[in-house]
């Protein structure tokens, strides 16, 4: 029941708006709306108990374990979200003067330096909102580079084929071709394509390491040595960092430019789709077109860099500077992890990949690469399980659901036929981790035993499985009053 | 060990498992020279008792100045329950909903929220949102430009009233594509956008799009049926940059002009978000339905399931980044569902007559300081024209100068525009909220006039108090 039909005319969360309604007299009727919205009437309990019972419907890593490869889903500690939400913190507005926001910049000013330390980058912006953001920055910071060098003719990036979706179209946001390599047969690049395509026309390459297979490259440096030597500037997609965090920095392999994804390795929420943090960190030849505003701190006082202060910015991404309250999180969740604790978030998500991965062979799941060591996330292909037993990754996930797990990432990266995605991050247990084994188990006894129980799974869901097709064909994109045209009021 | 559930036991059972003889054995395949020994720089671990003492120290020592800023962002009241619900577990640590059946709290929430921007402004559907308002335009103008089909051009028309840091914005992010943004000026008497100064720049178009912005940066209330008319007339798409609260008061974007508005887009900010220092925030973005396929971002559809009971789900995806890839209509993935659940729960709880109630009191409120500070010498309103919650005033003395005399005094008296309008210098623009009492505003007035009063007298031999 949408929120809507619990809606009564004349109905009113009163205490929530101010007690007096000042009559409006100096706004020209023309521009005065005709009729209200057709925004719910409802009492404040009314509304408390649907949204209750609407996040009762939600998986979430406060009620599951959450093994979403590619999105490490950790634990999100609650010190970091009431420590950020303190009145002082949430009232502070965007514009307010430097000499009220000394305490604010000086967590910003700390969380730029300890970024700058683990990534081994020369310099860091916090403001791009999320990780495409970040991509879009950093992309725009080479071509600002190689523009400034009048070097016009670097028009390609260059976008391995199990690159995330943001990194190609965040290439063309910038007005880049996009041009794909091959991964090989061992998960690496395939070095002799990448030979092919880098050249003059390579203004630059977006790697991730570890990569969306779940496995470091080994050639790392052969690879920035390469496209260095081309003239081409080295990206980074860190949405990975949780796999190295503490261990080995992106700036030491050769990247010149990187985005982390603070909502991944940082632990703030994912909220259900955002917000996120998208930091950028550059190598000192890229500092200059750095995204504002920057926090400087000349040993006394915290100022902020904007555009006047930064002619050569590739500018402002958002119009207040960033995602401030999840910067916030982050520092919060760096300085309570510290150096030691950063570096076992990396060894800990990489042993509770590694052990995963080898429980689920050692049951007989087909690892997609199953010679190499997985970093903080594996896949699983179910090739032969689809066609032995009908049943394919889609299958899987679904029946997952009704075991009490969400499912991985499913279908990506695409050149992985049937695949599952596995990142189970350094914040779950053993136990846990071997229930998922025996739930993936029972599920392909169910797979040969009774095949249309999962591939009609779930059945334990609010609902089950939906009509996509429909969806997208009989577009029902928003609730309408009877009897009234939308677009009309 | 924090956030990390292993016993020493665990890790020698799992160790085993794997077959390796330790932790350091699983980065083997990492070239030994790349791997590092300490982060010197960085602190070490805290427990949460004394993070907590640093940040309280930290949020303390910014005080919590009385504030007469608005300038798109918007101090308003929100409710208890907003916040309260928002980061319940469920909502606040669950993925972007891409397994359906278990995201239906979240999805049901979007189809929501969608239904409740549809009906603010009057368009036919809405994403579940973007960024923030500036980027959030920036996606509206590259929407624009794609979604033109009579008019093949890479030219927008920017009204100069348009907030300084979403003009800049706006820049940043589509100047790498080529797209060129045409400035048009505000009339220096009303402070609006002229037909006159839209016909001045006629013979430069066509144009893919003219932004409208109701009320603009300074609160001026724009001729927006006839401007919509102008650009329609030259087959130019309409796009309303538009605050939802004002909304409650103001013609939706969709009954703007003869055929309304194409797209209408801002910030929801004033929907339920905290200051917070300027984020995180959320962009929405609603558009007619003929271009439904051109919007960017997440879209919630409601469907049936196999049993034909009603659900919820992401549609539209071959729109999206992880299935067109380098053709997607835009690289944005994650985007801001947490912000997106608290302005829907205060939707819900303020309802159109409470948005309305807020909306006026704001209106009042702002009439009512401008009231008090227009009685000081000196000092006046820039513009003739009607404004919605939010005044430009010109001052007697240097803006920077007052504003920090006032700061120190506790008082933000509101935002320097002499910083991006060097021809309306000194002036400064000023918003009173729902939340500012008579009290409050009756103190700034005071202050400013003691503050006017010395800077305009003759330099007196003491120096001054302030
Ligand atoms: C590998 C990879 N790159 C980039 C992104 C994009 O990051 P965001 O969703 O923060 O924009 C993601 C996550 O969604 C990712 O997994």
């Amino acid at each position: 029941m949408l929120i809507h039909d619990r809606s009564r005319p004349g109905r009113r969360a009163a205490a929530q708006a101010p007690l007096a309604m000042p009559e409006v007299t100096d706004i020209p009727a023309a521009l005065r709306r005709r009729s209200r919205p057709a925004l719910p009437e409802v009492s404040e309990l009314q509304a408390v108990r649907h949204y209750t019972r609407l996040s009762q419907k939600n998986f979430s890593i406060d009620t599951h374990f959450y093994p979403l490869g590619s999105c490490t889903m950790k634990y999100n500690p609650r010190a970091c979200n009431t420590l950020a939400m303190l009145p002082g913190f949430l009232a502070r507005h965007p514009l307010a003067p430097e000499s009220h926001s000394q305490g604010f910049m000086a967590c910003l000013y700390e969380l730029q330096e300890m970024l700058k330390e683990v990534t081994g980058m020369h310099a860091v912006s916090l403001a791009p909102a999320a990780g495409a953001q970040g991509e879009l920055a950093g992309v725009a910071m080479i071509r600002a580079y190689h523009l400034a060098r009048g070097d016009l003719a670097r028009t390609e990036i260059l976008v391995p084929d199990a690159a995330h979706g943001t990194n190609p179209a965040s290439a063309v946001m910038c007005g880049f071709k996009v041009r794909e390599i091959p991964t090989g047969p061992d998960g690496d690049v395939d070095l002799a394509a990448l030979e092919q395509a880098v050249g003059p026309r390579t203004a630059g390459i977006m790697l991730t390491n570890p990569s969306t297979v779940g496995v470091f490259d080994r050639n790392i440096q052969a690879i920035a040595a390469r496209v260095h030597a081309a003239g081409g500037l080295l990206y980074y997609d860190g949405a990975n960092l949780n796999a190295i965090l503490g261990k080995v920095r992106p700036g030491d392999m050769g990247f010149d430019v990187i985005h982390m994804n603070l909502h991944k390795t940082f632990s703030t929420p994912h909220g259900g789709g955002g917000p996120g943090a998208g930091p950028v960190g550059v190598s000192a030849r890229l500092e200059s077109y750095l995204p504002v505003p920057l926090v400087a701190f000349d040993g006394e006082e915290y100022r902020w860099l904007a555009e006047h202060e930064r002619p050569e910015s590739i500018g402002r991404l958002t119009a207040f500077g960033g995602n401030m309250g999840i910067l916030l999180r982050a520092y919060i969740y760096a300085r309570l992890l510290g150096r030691e604790g950063m570096r076992r978030v990396s060894e800990f998500a990489t042993l509770n990949a590694n052990y995963l991965m080898a429980r689920l062979k050692a049951a007989g799941f087909d690892a997609a690469y199953p010679q190499r060591r997985a970093s903080h996330e594996f896949i699983i292909t179910l090739k032969r399980e689809a066609k032995e037993l009908d049943v394919n990754a889609m299958d899987f996930a679904k029946r997952l659901l009704d075991y009490g797990y969400h499912a991985p990432t499913t279908y990506f990266p695409l050149l992985v036929p049937e695949c599952l995605l596995i990142e189970p991050t350094e914040s779950e247990s053993k136990e846990d981790l071997d229930g998922f084994v025996a739930a993936m188990i029972a599920i392909r006894e169910e797979a040969q035993t009774n095949p249309e129980l999962v591939k009609t799974a779930p059945h334990t869901m609010p609902v089950r499985r939906l009509d996509d097709v429909r969806a997208a064909r009989q577009l029902d994109l928003a609730w309408q009053p009877q009897g009234q045209q939308q677009g009309s009021t | 060990m924090p956030f990390v559930p292993h016993t020493p036991d665990d890790i020698v059972a799992m160790l085993d498992t794997v077959g390796v003889a330790s932790i350091d054995d699983l980065f083997d395949e990492i070239p030994a020279e790349l791997q590092i020994g300490e982060l010197a720089a960085i602190p070490a671990g805290m427990a949460e008792m004394d993070i907590g003492r640093l940040m309280q120290s930290r949020a303390r020592a910014d005080g919590q100045p009385l504030c007469f800023i608005g300038a798109g962002a918007y101090d308003h009241h929100i409710p208890a329950a907003v916040w309260q619900i928002a980061t319940r577990g469920e909502f606040y640590s669950a993925y972007t909903p891409y397994q359906a059946e278990a995201s239906q709290g979240t999805l049901q929430l979007l189809y929501e929220f969608q239904s409740m921007m549809v009906a603010l402004t009057g368009l036919d559907v809405s994403n579940a949102s973007l960024y923030d308002g500036a980027s959030g335009l920036a996606e509206a103008v590259l929407m624009a430009v794609r979604a033109n089909r009579k008019v093949k051009s890479e030219k927008v028309l920017v009204p100069r009233s348009l907030h300084p840091a979403y003009r800049r914005t706006l820049r940043s992010i589509v100047s790498t594509q080529g797209i060129e943004l045409v400035e048009v000026p505000f009339d220096p008497r009303g402070g609006h956008t002229a037909i006159e100064a839209l016909d001045a720049l006629a013979e430069q178009g066509p144009y893919a799009a003219l932004v409208v912005n109701q009320p603009n940066f300074f609160g001026v209330l724009e001729d927006v049926d006839a401007l919509t008319d102008w650009a329609h007339d030259r087959d130019a798409l309409v796009i309303g940059v538009v605050n939802p609260v004002a909304l409650a008061l103001l013609s939706p974007p969709g009954d703007w002009g003869k055929t309304g508005a194409d797209i209408a887009c801002g910030e929801a900010q004033p929907l339920g978000m905290p200051l917070a220092s300027g984020g995180p925030y959320a962009g929405f973005l609603c558009c007619r339905q003929e271009f439904v396929r051109q919007l960017p971002g997440r879209i919630v559809g409601r469907t049936l399931d196999l049993d034909g009971k009603p659900g919820f789900t992401l549609t539209l995806q071959a729109r999206e980044q992880h299935i067109r890839r380098n053709k997607a209509t835009s690289n944005i993935c994650t985007n801001q569902g947490l912000l997106v659940t608290a302005a829907t729960i205060h939707m819900t709880l303020l309802g159109a007559e409470g948005l309305e109630r807020v909306a006026a009191a704001c209106h009042a409120n702002t009439a009512r300081v401008t009231q008090l500070l227009c009685a000081l010498p000196g000092v006046e309103p820039l513009f003739d024209r009607p404004v919605f919650h939010e005044q430009a005033l010109h001052l007697p003395a240097p803006a920077a100068d007052v504003l920090r005399s006032l700061a120190a005094h506790s008082i933000l008296g509101g935002c320097d525009l002499s910083l991006d309008y060097p021809e309306l210098d000194p002036a400064v623009l000023v918003c009173a909220t729902e939340m500012r009492t008579g009290e409050e505003m009756q103190s700034y007035a005071s202050k400013l006039g003691r503050i006017i009063a010395t800077r305009t007298q003759a330099p007196s031999p003491v120096a001054p108090e302030i």
